[in-house]
């Protein structure tokens, strides 16, 4: 292992919705110098869409507020950055509300919040398909035009050059919004090592750095299936550190005397997590060769990553879509030994008889058996007489609201209207969900940068 | 040659991309990963999730990892926030791919019996 200083960049979420103390941890239990958070997935900036549309203050992971006001007097003392995506689609409400946090306390004078704006493209988006920028799906070809009316939100995914100019002007919490998760990581490995962005070897393992940081504890023993019965102490499991050397290579660790496992494998299992083609992930800054990673053990919950190799990036960055596509509802019943099963597909389709009768149309509907296939289907084979209990889990789905609102209505009455040894409905009615769907497109890069930009707001 | 279940012999993690899953599927002894190579075909692939998988599949190895890419594509009812599935996200398709039996040497097979379970 190289010589000389070492960047320790520690993980602290790796969704919104993750463990709210694993932050606080990374801060108190040992020495860190960066901490990322990782809030966004394509799910979720299409909730935090729909919760801007309901109240335009909204649109960010709301957790991060009072994360940041316990969090502030510790990380002005021990001067650890914080580097996250929290903003979601409103980084300006994000950051704004971290500012009044560190006023409550009390660190006033001396803090400052970093605000990367320009991601969002919605105000954009006609001038934007004016000038020729079709938006194709990418997965269907299909230019954007052909929904634009249902767009809800578009966000450009972009890199560590707003996160470094954030850096240099000295911010002690850079909140972005559809920051790539990977240049959370990277981008102080960059600004601490001054590696500039043609040294692609070195971005790309700061690349790799980042996927393996990004999941939280996804990578210490979280999630992990090898041997999962002998990982020690979840309760309190250790996120992932990366410590981080200017000639590239790096370790993964957790803080001492913490839960989990670190090992080859369970960093194995989260490199190929969500890859794609892996001689091109490909990132805003660059495109990472996953099969150059080499993975050394290098002692007790510690594995030392060489040998990365990276390539120039595209003229591209993808854009992340929200559209309006409907509506779908999920009502689930659960039945009792015998039969089971049976009792839940009969009751499954005696409840799409009424759909029919009552003339009602949904584009798909879903029948599973939690319990027993609703995770293998049909590998799990037929279900024996005899297994104790299942869940019905019935979900439809269609661009008619009133049709699925009637669907929720016709749950219940199965209670007493259909097979027997039927109980687990205390919850009520199923709720009606409108879908955001998400709609991957590529953008000529010159039509997103320019627009960039960095606010410095003084706590 | 014995028949043995892929989950004795390899690991996995899946996860999602749009209306398409991964699965990563990595042997636990590094000698076993020719075995793997050569028993996990793209057709064997997409014979095993039948209609689980409504469209193409792809492959892709990582040998510094010891580990192939699998993408199925057209595997979450549309994906994420669209899909009526339990597991929209495709956070199973890893032990999906697991059941599937492969025929291996029989040394291969009493070494490794029981190795993907908890005892």
């Amino acid at each position: 292992m190289a010589e000389g200083k070492i960047v320790r960049i520690a993980g602290g979420q790796g969704f919104w919705g993750d463990d709210l103390e694993a932050p606080v941890r990374q801060v108190e239990q040992g020495p860190i110098d960066y901490l990322m958070l990782d809030y966004l997935a394509e799910v979720t900036m299409s909730i935090m869409q729909k919760q801007r549309a309901r109240d335009p203050g909204a649109g960010f992971a709301r957790d991060f507020v009072p994360l940041m006001e316990r969090l502030f007097p510790a990380i002005v003392e021990k001067s650890i950055r914080i580097v996250t995506n929290a903003g979601g689609v409103n980084p300006r409400g994000c950051a704004e509300a971290v500012v009044e946090a560190g006023r409550a306390a009390g660190v006033e004078g001396r803090a400052s919040v970093g605000m990367v704006t320009g991601d969002d493209l919605m105000d954009r988006l006609d001038s934007l398909l004016s000038e020729g920028h079709e938006l194709r799906n990418m997965d269907t070809d299909e230019p954007l035009s052909t929904i634009r009316d249902r767009v809800q939100s578009a966000n450009a995914y972009i890199g560590a050059a707003p996160i470094l100019g954030a850096l240099v002007k000295g911010a002690d919490v850079i909140v972005t919004g559809r920051s790539t998760d990977t240049a959370l990581t990277y981008a102080p490995m960059m600004h601490e090592f001054g590696w500039s962005a043609d040294d692609y070897d070195r971005v790309a393992a700061g690349v790799v750095a980042g996927h393996i940081n990004e999941c939280g504890a996804q990578c210490t023993g979280g999630n992990c299936l090898i041997d999962w019965w002998t990982v020690p102490d979840l309760d309190r499991v250790g996120f992932p550190i990366i410590e981080a050397h200017r000639n590239g290579e790096f370790v993964v660790t957790k803080h001492d005397g913490t839960g989990g496992r670190v090992t080859r494998a369970t960093v194995s299992e989260q490199i190929v997590y969500e890859m794609g083609d892996p001689t091109n992930y490909i990132t805003p800054d660059v495109i990472a060769d996953f099969t150059t990673i080499q993975l050394t053990d290098a002692g007790d919950d510690r594995v030392r990553v060489h040998g990365v190799r990276g390539k120039p990036a595209t003229e591209f960055l993808k854009v992340s879509i929200a559209y309006s596509d409907g509506y779908k509802a999920v009502g689930t019943l659960t039945y009792a030994w015998p039969d089971a099963a049976a009792k839940a597909r009969r009751a499954a389709q005696v409840l799409r008889e009424r759909l029919d009768r009552l003339g009602l149309e949904f584009d798909d509907i879903r029948t599973e058996l939690v319990g027993w296939d609703s995770t293998h289907g049909f590998l799990a084979g037929e279900p024996p007489a005899d297994l104790p209990e299942v869940q019905l889990r019935i979900g439809v789905r269609g661009h008619d609201r009133a049709a699925v609102e009637r669907f929720t209505r016709e749950i219940a009455p199965l209670i007493l209207t259909g097979p027997p040894s039927v109980t687990g409905f205390a919850g009520g009615r199923p709720r009606t969900q409108e879908i955001m769907a998400y709609w991957p497109a590529l953008i000529r890069r010159e039509a997103v940068e320019p627009n960039l930009s960095v606010e410095v707001l003084p706590v | 040659m014995t028949m043995m279940p892929l989950v004795d012999l390899a690991h996995a993690r899946s996860g999602d991309k749009g209306d398409t899953a991964n699965v990563g599927v990595i042997v636990y002894e590094t000698e076993h990963y020719d075995l793997l190579r050569e028993a996990l075909t793209v057709e064997r692939v997409k014979e095993h999730f039948g209609e689980l998988v409504k469209g193409s599949v792809e492959r892709f190895e990582l040998p510094n990892l010891h580990a192939l890419n699998f993408l199925l594509h057209g595997a979450l009812d549309g994906g994420g926030t669209v899909s009526l599935m339990n597991d929209a996200q495709g956070k199973v398709f890893s032990t999906a791919l697991l059941r599937m039996e492969i025929d291996v040497p029989d040394e291969v097979a009493s070494k490794m019996r029981g190795r993907g379970r908890a005892p």
